[in-house]
């Protein structure tokens, strides 16, 4: 008898069950459960269901952030019909434009501890193994479900263990780590599976280098991704934790179906070029092709540390194509200005926008025209992504991202950092 | 036993060419819906699809955006069965939810191509197509209960209504 893997764990406990083991459907009955611009077509099905009160609004976040500020007069009757239902039903985690993406809002805000289950409506919501915490994405209907009765069918699913070693050079990080993973193993390499990440590199990595792992796993086809929590995630929680937490990890001994292992320390920066994040090549095999339009932001790439290392890049240097900054939380807007970061990006030629989604899922403040090239420090390049499908679409890190918005082209963010 | 006729397509299609993101919040109509299906996949396909009618897909069908458009545009648009050689998992739920019926077929997508017909065999599981026999597994109990309440809203609108009594 193996011992259990992280999903197995989380999954009994979120069920109420002693154990679990892949392959098993549990109701489970999730910590938090949030949705964001789509609440009002959630509302709308739950309705639909009979429902009248949501079963446990404290554990119902609502966070607006895929089109904000309102862009149209029907973008700005779905934020109104959002918060007439927030206020109904009593929803006090609700969070209005401007504060942020939801998976980097509900990080700050700690409504999601190790070793407990979220549920969100929006597919990275695999984002939160970062913590240690069991996150996955659902459908509409399915919160509508669960707001409804506070539960939800899940299989418990198999599990595959990315182990890391080594320590990344200077201008590489985790978002070349996801990358390189997506490459070697394709976007279909983690289908039905929970990503479970091991190694000596997870120490060494930032706190706001840590979801990037986790959030673009969603891109594998996981169904969740963890991250072993250690003292770097317990200090971060401890000033903003309202409630106690058990962390949980993985038995030495558990069964993984699937083993990938990766030395970091060799590693150079990463571009997924269009129109699939699988469609991986090193940097230096993308050097060179021109781009009309630089976007750093996103629940992947707009902590401040993103930030920070595009300004280390533009520093004394001025944009060749338009660059478009938006932080991923009100938060990070304002630590970005008071640290001069913000000041920085703007010398450089770079604009700054409304924390939120912005141009990644092809809604506003950024579209590219047909053949305009992006390249972006989003997760998806899926065809179609930024609004148009006939606009390539390229993956990188903020610091690439930065250093290709200076040449107006793909570049190599090394020769500008020393 | 059942004939339908199908619509082909290869690995790894995503829901933003199934469903644009830009419409996602604001188109809310079944045929609103309906007319945008598939749009940046295959600009046929709205137009001329028909009721019975299945989509026949590579793998990993429906990746990237947890939309439920990606399985109600086609739905809306006539689709209640969908063929694939695997599904991405939020989509393979959203079928369930809906009410539509995923079946996963490996190689199906390469001998069958759009305009074919074949013929589908939900009781015993089964597909007869380009002169072959696939077999497909069965969904599990309370996964199948979902789907033979019509989807989840049915499912629980029939758990709302015994409760409201109550």
């Amino acid at each position: 008898m193996s011992g259990k893997t992280f999903v197995e764990k989380a999954l009994a406990r979120a069920a109420g069950v002693s154990e679990a083991s892949a392959g098993d459907i549990l109701d489970v009955r999730p910590d938090m459960i949030f949705s964001h611009d789509n609440s009002a077509a959630i509302r709308r099905i739950f309705e639909k269901i009979g429902a009248k009160n949501i079963a446990q609004p404290d554990r119902v976040a609502i966070t607006l952030d895929h089109a904000v500020p309102a862009p149209t007069t029907q973008h700005a009757q779905n934020h109104a019909e959002i918060r007439e239902w927030v206020k109904q039903q009593g929803i006090q985690h609700f969070f209005e434009v401007g504060r942020g993406i939801c998976h980097q809002v509900i990080s700050e805000e700690a409504l999601i501890l190790p070793g407990e289950t979220i549920l969100g409506a929006d597919s990275h919501s695999t984002h939160f193994g970062w913590l240690g915490a069991f996150g996955a994405g659902v459908g509409r209907t399915e919160m509508a479900a669960l707001w409804a009765t506070g539960e939800l069918w899940l299989r418990v699913p198999e599990a595959m263990r990315v182990t890391l070693t080594g320590r990344l050079q200077l201008g590489v990080t985790a978002k070349d780590i996801s990358l390189r993973i997506l490459g070697d193993m394709g976007v279909e390499g983690g289908l039905y599976r929970s990503v479970e990440f091991a190694g000596d590199t997870l120490n060494t990595l930032s706190l706001d280098e840590r979801p990037i792992l986790p959030n673009v796993m969603a891109e594998f086809g996981a169904k969740n991704a963890y991250m072993p929590p250690d003292d770097v995630v317990f200090k971060y929680l401890e000033a903003r934790r309202t409630r106690d937490y058990t962390p949980l990890y993985p038995d030495p001994d558990a069964h993984y179906e699937i083993e990938y292992a990766l030395d970091v320390s060799q590693l150079e920066p990463q571009i997924a070029r269009p129109h699939q994040p699988d469609n991986v090549v090193p940097l230096s095999e993308a050097m060179g092709e021109p781009i009309q339009q630089a976007f750093i932001g996103t629940c992947t790439n707009g902590r401040l540390e993103d930030l920070q290392a595009a300004a280390n890049v533009l520093r004394g240097h001025q944009v060749a194509c338009r660059l478009v900054v938006i932080p991923a939380s009100s938060q990070v807007l304002l630590e970005a200005t008071r640290s001069g970061i913000i000041e920085t990006l703007l010398m450089a030629g770079a604009t700054i926008a409304t924390p939120g989604c912005g141009p990644c899922m092809g809604n506003h403040m950024g579209i590219p025209a047909p053949n305009e090239a992006t390249i972006s420090s989003a997760n998806r390049n899926f065809k179609g992504r930024m609004g148009t499908p006939e606009a390539p679409v390229y993956l990188a890190s903020p610091y690439v991202v930065a250093a290709s918005a200076i040449c107006g082209a793909i570049a190599d963010p090394r020769e500008f950092l020393s | 036993m059942s004939i339908h006729r199908c619509w082909v397509y290869g690995d790894n299609v995503n829901t933003d060419v199934i469903f644009p993101g830009k419409y996602t919040y604001t188109l809310k109509t079944p045929e609103e819906i309906a007319a945008h299906a598939l749009e940046d996949l295959d600009t046929t396909f709205a137009a001329n699809v028909r009721r019975g009618d299945v989509i026949v897909a590579g793998q990993n069908w429906g990746c990237g955006s947890s939309r439920e458009q990606g399985v109600t545009a086609p739905k809306y648009a006539g689709v209640d069965i969908i063929i694939a050689a695997s599904f991405s998992r939020i989509y393979f739920r959203n079928c369930i939810n809906q009410g539509v019926l995923p079946i996963a077929c490996p190689g199906l997508n390469l001998l069958v191509r759009t305009g074919d017909t074949i013929e589908i065999d939900i009781a015993n599981g089964q597909i007869h197509a380009a002169g072959q026999i696939f077999n497909f597994p069965r969904l599990s109990p309370s996964v199948q209960a979902i789907l033979d309440a019509g989807g989840l809203v049915p499912m629980l609108q029939r758990r709302f209504a015994g409760e409201n009594q109550a």
